[in-house]
């Protein structure tokens, strides 16, 4: 697992206070790990923090599984 | 159009004397101070030091992590006593009404630490905004009303409301209100703050209203004391469930006390001061008696709001003279702040519980931390000096006054079928 992947998962661990086991790349923030519209925002903006970006409104709507969030930011944090 | 009674059927506390409500009354009549050195924050440089604290309580013992982590602790402070409570009451979730179960809850605050922690981030950046989603949720005062109903599905009449350290009273008169009208069956009441922070403290203390006795924290508030010199911070929670007394009695429910009668006014005279003759003091209790159907004279015992600032505590004794006349000397008066500290927005939940035990345990809680008598005082006036009093107590009546000029009281009464 790349770096950026065990920070992202363990934001999210931190954040909605699901098990490590549960943070599969496939699982959805809403539909699996119980997030609500606030938590989704306050984990896009996590993200911002630890990996200093900016991630803009229309591509954050894209990010709603573990694995989405890993691949954008592996892309674009690398930059 | 008939009134219906409304009884208190289950009590929550979580004061800096005791976590529970048998914790808080042991710590009420053994006269416990809850005062000691801050610990919430660095109190190096403020001009007052130390403050009833919470001992020992740790949220995630109570609340779910995650959800703990979106709260404010004065939400987490309330749901904990409303948890007491509703176990106390013994109230079947599955057996009642929940569009006539309601909250009605009182913050003179709301989540101070949560707007100072984010405002200070915000401050400490370049100008970006990175405001939390859950800054204003977390933060307000209402909050606390909406996290208690979500939690019970309680689907009545809920809000919070704010008039400074009357709040809570103001919460229990709307309920008792409510439930009289025949508008809820039950209603979860109380109070919660959590100003225990630097915005609080320094706030406070700008305005010169806290004690600085920092050498002696415990003997800090000394209401009625000639060497008073401001209140104690306090924080906590207080949870009383009001219900009517039909539904009480139709689900055999043990019964604590009647609420009989609530008093509203205001001073229309200073912001911060209180009214130099008492005049707010003595309408307020003349308005609660008058909605009681009570003669001065039924009355036993008063918990006074008593915050041990000089200019308060006089302008209530002086009030309670002029309503009472000569049964003043006959009333047992204290001031339980001299050991909880002033918890704000939560002071009137956790001295309405203080009255409502003096009554289920025919013994007043004294008004500790008295050295030197203030000749201002009648010294005619039984103020419960130092030591808890055991006598008979059918009535008693509990003010709490807020910045602002808003005072309130509200009566309650032994339960008589």
């Amino acid at each position: 697992m790349s770096e950026i992947a065990q920070k992202v998962k363990a934001i999210i661990i931190d954040k909605l206070g699901v098990e490590e086991s549960e943070v599969t790349p496939e699982a959805s923030f809403t539909n699996d790990l119980g997030a609500d519209s606030l938590d989704t925002v306050e984990l896009i903006m996590e993200f911002e923090k630890e990996f200093n970006i900016s991630i803009p409104d229309d591509q954050a709507e894209n990010i709603g599984t573990v694995g989405q969030a890993i691949s954008y930011l592996e892309e674009n944090v690398k930059k | 159009m008939n009134l219906k009674r409304v009884v208190v059927t289950g009590l929550g506390a979580l004061t800096p004397i005791g976590n529970t409500v048998p914790e808080y009354w042991n710590g009420l009549v053994n006269g416990v101070s809850g005062a000691a050195p801050i610990t919430r924050f660095n109190a190096e440089k403020f001009r007052t030091k130390f403050a009833c604290e919470l001992k020992g309580f740790n949220a995630e013992d109570h609340i779910d992590k995650k959800e703990a982590r979106k709260m404010d602790p004065f939400t987490q402070y309330g749901l904990v006593a409303v948890e007491e409570a509703m176990k106390d009451s013994g109230l079947d979730l599955e057996k009642i009404n929940h569009d006539r179960a309601g909250v009605i809850w009182g913050s003179g605050i709301g989540g101070l630490k949560t707007f100072q922690d984010e405002v200070t981030a915000f401050n400490a950046g370049d100008g970006t905004p990175r405001f939390n989603p859950f800054f204003i949720p977390k933060m307000i005062a209402d909050i606390s009303a909406g996290y208690i109903s979500i939690k019970y599905g309680f689907r009545g009449p809920n809000f919070v409301t704010v008039s400074a350290c009357a709040s809570a009273t103001n919460a229990l008169i709307d309920a008792f209100n409510y439930i009289r009208l025949n508008k809820a069956d039950i209603i979860i009441s109380g109070g919660s703050e959590a100003a225990v922070t630097e915005a609080g403290v320094g706030g406070f203390n700008a305005m010169k209203a806290l004690s600085e006795r920092n050498d002696s924290p415990q003997t800090a508030s000394r209401p009625f004391d000639a060497d008073r010199d401001g209140f104690v911070l306090g924080e906590g929670a207080g949870a009383l469930i009001l219900e009517s007394l039909d539904h009480a009695l139709a689900r055999g429910a043990k019964i604590y006390a009647e609420v009989v009668g609530g008093g509203m006014s205001a001073d229309a005279n200073h912001i911060t001061a209180p009214h130099p003759e008492g005049l707010g003091a003595m309408n307020v209790m003349i308005n609660a008696l008058s909605d009681a159907g009570l003669k001065p004279e039924e009355v036993d015992y008063i918990n006074v709001h008593g915050t041990s600032t000089p200019l308060g505590d006089l302008s209530e004794s002086t009030a309670i003279l002029r309503v009472f006349g000569e049964h003043a000397y006959k009333l047992n008066i204290s001031s339980t702040k001299s050991m909880t500290g002033h918890l704000l927005g939560a002071a009137g939940a956790i001295e309405a519980i203080a009255s409502i035990l003096a009554i289920k345990e025919q013994t007043v809680p004294p008004t500790i931390n008295h050295f030197t008598d203030d000749e201002r005082v009648d010294p005619k006036l039984n103020l419960t000096f130092n030591k808890a009093q055991k006598r008979k107590i059918r009535v008693a009546l509990s003010n709490t006054f807020g910045f602002g000029g808003h005072n309130t009281s509200i009566i309650v009464k032994q339960y008589e079928a």
